[in-house]
């Protein structure tokens, strides 16, 4: 008999420009015991949708129309009083970032205790011996010590056991789970997963698992709901959807995921919607190639970085950690050199020193056969700028918010190059036009502008002083997947038609794979392995490196 | 955020011209949408507007000597004198000056130091923060701590205090000329921290956004990015601190001046006209105080309406 | 945790030295002491006799420790004005102004508070919107104008409370207080609310806007979709949250009553050394600006460490650190 099931339901959040239906005649059904994923894209509704079963729309938005039923029982017109009952007793929810869903100020048992006292009709004795079970059972060692611990002296991973041992409290029918694991390292995230299903089988509870990673849902769910823009466009068993989808959509999706398993040459962009923007190389660098050399263009050589982690006025009463530990490497020029590593390795840093960005405490970096650091000289230190550039991360804070897109792209010439005013307009233009903008849009604001467009935004700014070397540090790790492809693409094109030499960080390794000719696995600020690509994904040979990759979700096609 | 490809290509639009976009902003729709916010700054237009023009629209001048008749002293409202037959809006004081004209003039002086001491508080409290959220660690810590210290004596005893001072250092014969001045920089030093504190905590958000980066990377002085990066980025908070700031400094400025250690007697302002009033309350002559007080009442208040208003529409955290 | 509080311990000792070093440059630099301290009819010889007297012939430093140990042994020498020792007038008014800062407090933060957390959750009610409206009258209305309003409606028309003074007083040791009589009782009632009603909108609004931001926390959408009933999320989840930035701005608060006060005690000329500091502004008399400056510095750091290990109390981060 079905668990829960969701039928033709809406939900809409009323604006000053009308309504925003987030969600348009979704269907969803979950069998006990049955782990069922709910992917999509950003703007997809699939948080919408777990919220609305929760009945935790925040107002103004509310459910427009169509049935929720929990086993017989309607749930979706139930009244305040009603829903709170059912709200984690029968259904309960796991929370994205385990950091915030807790309470800071109370003790991980009393927030325990106080949960299963409120669904479980137990004395206080009782609820604490039942929340010391539950801790054991999420996998929390010393659960009778750690039970009266506050919730900052637990690492991101046992948080989030912590939460799922919360959600479990009330012994519920049904858990949704929103992106459980996408705040946590590779490593962490296959716990949680495993955990998941280990629950999930045992008490017959039935999972809702939002994601947005299709690895994810491959890895465990059974069944799967694709949603694109509020609406679900296909769902059936997990095998069958991605493995042989109806929809275009689905299709498109999962054509762009980057396979773990072989390297690609470009990704097959099949496009779902529209036309895709083409980049044009030759009017975006007017022709221009970088100069080759031989032999490496970068050498890093013992990069050592030390933060300051207790200040004080005595220096030997200082506390320092240790960011990167004697990391040495060099890039060759033409090639595209990666670095990986789980959050904390050092990766960033390591960016950060070679664009002179932060000072060396140990080591020295060579570009091109000369020493540069921020104590080198300006002159020195403008040249060396001039041939280096980074895309970062997060669109959304990479562009200042206050400036027009030209003057973005244009700030970098006018400070490091000395071209006159219409050059700069004229090389801007040419810029906005080759990374399939158009020129109009300089004279926008980057808030006007999708990830993916900001994204191009970057690549012009970074392209303007035509430079010889790019940092590219996680450059689509906060895009959508489809947009992940495109972008992906571009700095493919770029880098063999220009001859860029590029450093490109990530923790993704399926995306490692696709770009990099050859890659450094760190951990904890040291370099653990390097190696070709392929050689370090067929045969790794440090423990690390094949943890990493054994936990490294597995999504095949083809 | 998903790619919409149909928009990617962005030639064909125009984008709208600022004026359009400035009157589609969320801002001002939600001030079309806002009747308090609306009233609230008519009532301030209009008595910024009388200050302004105060020299023009009072029916007399309040501080000429040769304009004033004794015999004017206590007139009712509306009312003719009883000796003079001359009739006032207002009433007038016990000196037979017009309530009507001390009240712009008061406004005027009111007005005058309010916006002048949030202006210098912006100022220190601005270039402060700046330095102190971006430079950070012993500057911070430095700054700071001079914030921590004066934040812990409110602001309208450090006002006193500085004005206090500055009568002791000043020769009695200059004191009158000087007040003004002494009591703007003694509110606006006093005022300078909040200021300081909300840019700060605002630039060290903006400092790890990686914009920031992006200009250190081309190697844009500090200089040049505190002030065309993170600036324009940390003005929101500034806009709402000052609007509230203001009400507090044209509060503080009444009270002084109520107290007796703000404007002279012979620049009234409108705490110094309640500071009058205040005595003919109890003898039955309540206009000379009742005025006055009205009007710093609505002062106050509409530019606190205003400040709550930009304060839900703008939303920063703010303490 | 005990490194925590004794680096306060440090920083509020330094913070009172330097307090000192501005009260005494204030006595040293603002016109000439001795010029102030004797009559037109002097002669040199006076003149050189205080000089040494006040030790004024010393260096900065040695000035500066004599008159820091000074203080200390609570000598902060003569009011120009009344010619008598500082400290004195400073005892015979302290309790005025102690009683009535203390009602006052009281007053401003459990009202506060109280209504703080009814309109924050409440938020769009009737009665929270009605509130609020009335709050930012309360904050826009100048807290000597208050004091005018009160005295005007109950002593000059209604005639039920006095309008000035503090009524009978007791003595009980070095102490009078007005608790005890009838007449002083009543002569509270207006000053602590003319007083009271403007810091209790302050932290009105404040525990508002933080009870208001941590409703939308994470966890408290999670305790919510635990099924906690609204009560324990209100008062046990968002309650001890908010307090954690709410403490810190009541400790300012509460030196700011001791700063209203100035005017509260002009408006009811209530005895206390609020009068005496603006009635010393009025005249520059330097040494009682002084001795209240120290005074009231002692009072807010004292107020401060109160606050910091108030703070150690509620949040368990400090106490593991």
């Amino acid at each position: 008999m079905t668990l829960l099931s969701v039928e033709n339901l809406g939900v809409a959040y009323p604006t000053r420009r009308g309504n925003v239906q987030a969600v348009t005649g979704a269907n969803l059904m979950v069998e006990p015991g049955q782990i069922h994923g709910l992917v999509g894209e950003s703007g997809a509704g699939k948080s919408t949708l777990g919220a609305a079963i929760m009945g935790l729309i925040d107002a103004p938005g509310g459910i427009t129309d169509g049935r929720i039923h929990l086993r017989d029982q309607s749930i979706g017109g139930l009244d305040k009083a009603a829903m709170q009952a059912l709200r984690g007793a029968k259904i309960s929810m796991i929370f994205q970032d385990p950091l915030t869903a807790l309470n800071p100020l109370l003790t991980v048992g009393d927030q325990i205790v106080e949960t299963i006292r409120q669904h479980l009709d137990l004395r206080e004795d009782e609820a604490r011996g039942k929340a010391i079970a539950l801790l054991d059972r999420v996998g929390i060692g010393d659960a009778d010590e750690r039970i009266d611990q506050y919730p900052h002296q637990f690492s991101g991973g046992m948080r989030q056991r912590v939460v799922i041992a919360l959600a479990l409290c009330s012994e519920p029918d049904v858990i949704i789970a929103d992106e459980p694991t996408t705040a946590l390292d590779v490593s962490i995230q296959a716990q949680i997963l495993d955990l998941v299903r280990e629950l999930a089988r045992e008490q017959q509870v039935g999972v809702i698992l939002i994601t947005h990673d299709m690895g994810v849902i491959a890895e465990i769910t059974d069944v799967v709901t694709v949603m694109y823009r509020g609406q679900v466009v296909e769902t059936g068993p997990t095998a069958k959807v991605l493995g042989n989808p109806d929809h275009d959509y689905t299709r498109a999706l999962i054509s762009a995921v980057p396979p773990p398993n072989r390297k690609m040459h470009r990704f097959e962009l099949i496009s779902y919607g529209g036309g895709l923007p083409k980049v044009n190389i030759d009017e975006l660098s007017g022709g221009w190639t970088a100069p080759l050399s031989d032999g490496p263009l970068i050498v890093a050589q013992s990069l050592t970085k030390l933060f300051v982690q207790k200040r004080s006025l005595i220096p030997s009463r200082r506390r320092y950690f240790t960011a990167v530990d004697d990391v040495s490497f060099d890039i060759r020029a033409g090639e595209v050199f990666g670095l990986v590593g789980e959050s904390g390795s050092g990766k960033s840093t390591i960016a950060r020193m070679i664009a002179a960005l932060y000072s060396l405490d140990g080591g020295s970096v060579h570009f091109d056969g000369e020493a540069v650091d921020r104590g080198s000289s300006a002159t020195m230190l403008n040249s060396y700028r001039r041939q280096i550039q980074m895309i970062f991360q997060d669109p959304f804070s990479s562009l200042n918010p206050r400036m027009r897109v030209d003057a973005i792209i244009a700030e970098p010439l006018r400070h490091l190059s000395d071209l006159s005013g219409d050059e700069v307009t004229r090389r801007v233009d040419a810029l906005l036009e080759g990374v399939g903008l158009g020129s109009a849009a300089g004279r926008r604001f980057p808030h006007e502008f999708s990830g993916g467009q900001r994204q191009r935004i970057s690549v012009a700014r970074a392209l303007a002083t035509r430079p010889r070397f790019l940092i590219c540090d996680e450059p689509t790790s906060a895009l959508d997947v489809s947009v992940q492809a495109q972008i992906l693409n571009i700095l493919k094109d770029l880098q063999e038609q220009l001859n860029l030499t590029m450093l490109f960080i990530s923790h993704d390794l399926p995306v490692v794979r696709q770009m990099c000719d050859r890659v450094g696995v760190l951990r904890n600020g040291k370099l653990v392995e390097l190696a070709d690509t392929e050689t370090l994904f067929e045969a790794p040979q440090h423990a690390y490196t094949k943890e990493l990759l054994r936990l490294m979700p597995r999504f095949r096609t083809g | 955020m998903t790619d919409m490809p149909s928009q990617d290509r962005m030639q064909a639009k125009k984008p709208p011209s600022r004026w359009v976009r400035m009157w589609d902003s969320d801002l001002a729709w939600s001030f079309r949408h806002s009747p308090v916010a609306l009233v609230s700054l008519i009532v301030v237009l209009i008595l910024v507007g009388a200050a302004v023009l105060a020299p023009v629209i009072a029916p007399t001048d309040p501080f000429n000597p040769a304009s004033l008749n004794l015999m004017n002293g206590f007139s009712k409202p509306l009312e003719p004198n009883a000796f003079t037959g001359e009739v006032f809006i207002l009433g007038a004081d016990d000196q037979g000056r017009d309530i009507y004209s001390t009240i712009l003039f008061g406004l005027r002086i009111s007005l005058f130091v309010g916006v002048s001491a949030v202006l210098l508080a912006m100022l220190i409290g601005v270039t402060f923060g700046l330095i102190a959220g971006y430079v950070g660690g012993f500057v911070d810590s430095v700054i700071m701590r001079i914030a921590d210290v004066q934040l812990t004596f409110p602001s309208i005893l450090v006002a006193m205090l500085i004005f206090g001072l500055a009568k002791g250092v000043t020769p009695i014969a200059y004191r009158d000329e000087v007040a003004i001045w002494v009591l703007i920089l003694a509110i606006g030093l006093s005022d300078w921290v909040q200021f300081a504190r909300v840019v700060r905590s605002a630039t060290m958000v903006e400092r790890g956004k990686e914009y920031v980066q992006a200009a250190q990377l081309i190697g844009r002085s500090g200089g040049a990015i505190m002030l065309r990066h993170i600036l324009p980025n940390v003005l929101s908070p500034v806009l709402v601190i000052a609007t509230i700031s203001l009400a507090l400094a044209i509060i503080a400025e009444a009270t002084l001046s109520f107290l007796g250690v703000g404007a002279p007697p012979t620049q009234p302002s409108l705490g110094t006209l309640i500071r009058i009033g205040q005595g003919f309350l109890f003898s039955g002559e309540w206009w000379i105080l009742f005025f006055p007080a009205v009007t710093l009442l609505a002062l106050a208040l509409s530019v606190n309406l205003l400040g709550d208003w930009l304060r839900d529409v703008l939303n920063p955290r703010l303490r | 945790m005990i490194g925590f509080i004794l680096r306060r311990v440090v920083q509020s000792f330094l913070v009172l030295m330097v307090v000192g070093l501005v009260a005494f440059a204030m006595f040293r630099f603002v016109g000439d002491p001795v010029d102030n301290m004797l009559g037109q009819e002097r002669t040199q010889a006076d003149i050189e006799r205080l000089r040494e007297q006040l030790g004024l012939d010393q260096n900065f430093v040695v000035q500066y420790w004599r008159f820091l140990s000074n203080a200390l042994q609570g000598d902060f020498g003569i009011s120009y004005r009344q010619g008598r020792p500082v400290a004195e007038i400073l005892i015979e008014r302290a309790p005025a102004t102690l009683e009535l800062a203390a009602v006052s407090g009281f007053l401003a933060i459990a009202m506060g508070i109280a209504l703080g957390v009814f309109t924050a959750i409440r938020r769009n009610g009737l009665g929270a919107s009605t509130i609020m409206a009335a709050s930012l009258i309360g904050v826009s209305l100048p807290t000597f104008l208050i004091g005018i309003l009160l005295i005007y409606l109950f002593s000059v028309e209604l005639g039920w409370l006095p309008s000035f003074g503090r009524g009978e007083t007791v003595r009980l040791g070095g102490w009078t207080t007005g608790f005890l009589t009838q007449s002083g009782l009543l002569a509270l009632i207006l000053p602590s609310i003319t007083l009271g009603l403007y810091q209790m909108t302050l932290i009105m609004r404040l525990v508002r806007s933080e009870m208001m931001e941590v409703l939308r926390q994470d966890y408290i959408r999670f305790a919510r979709a635990r099924g906690l009933p609204d009560r324990v999320v209100n008062f046990r989840h968002a309650l001890k949250n908010t307090l954690v930035p709410v403490i810190t701005v009541t400790g300012l608060q509460l030196g700011s009553i001791i700063a209203f006060a100035i005017i509260t005690e002009t408006v009811f000329q209530w005895p206390g050394v609020g009068l005496l500091f603006i009635n010393a502004i009025a005249f520059v008399d330097i040494p009682v600006m002084a001795a209240y400056l120290m005074l009231i510095s002692v009072m807010f750091v004292a107020i401060n460490l109160i606050v910091d290990l108030l703070y150690l109390a509620i949040d368990p981060r400090l106490r593991t650190q």
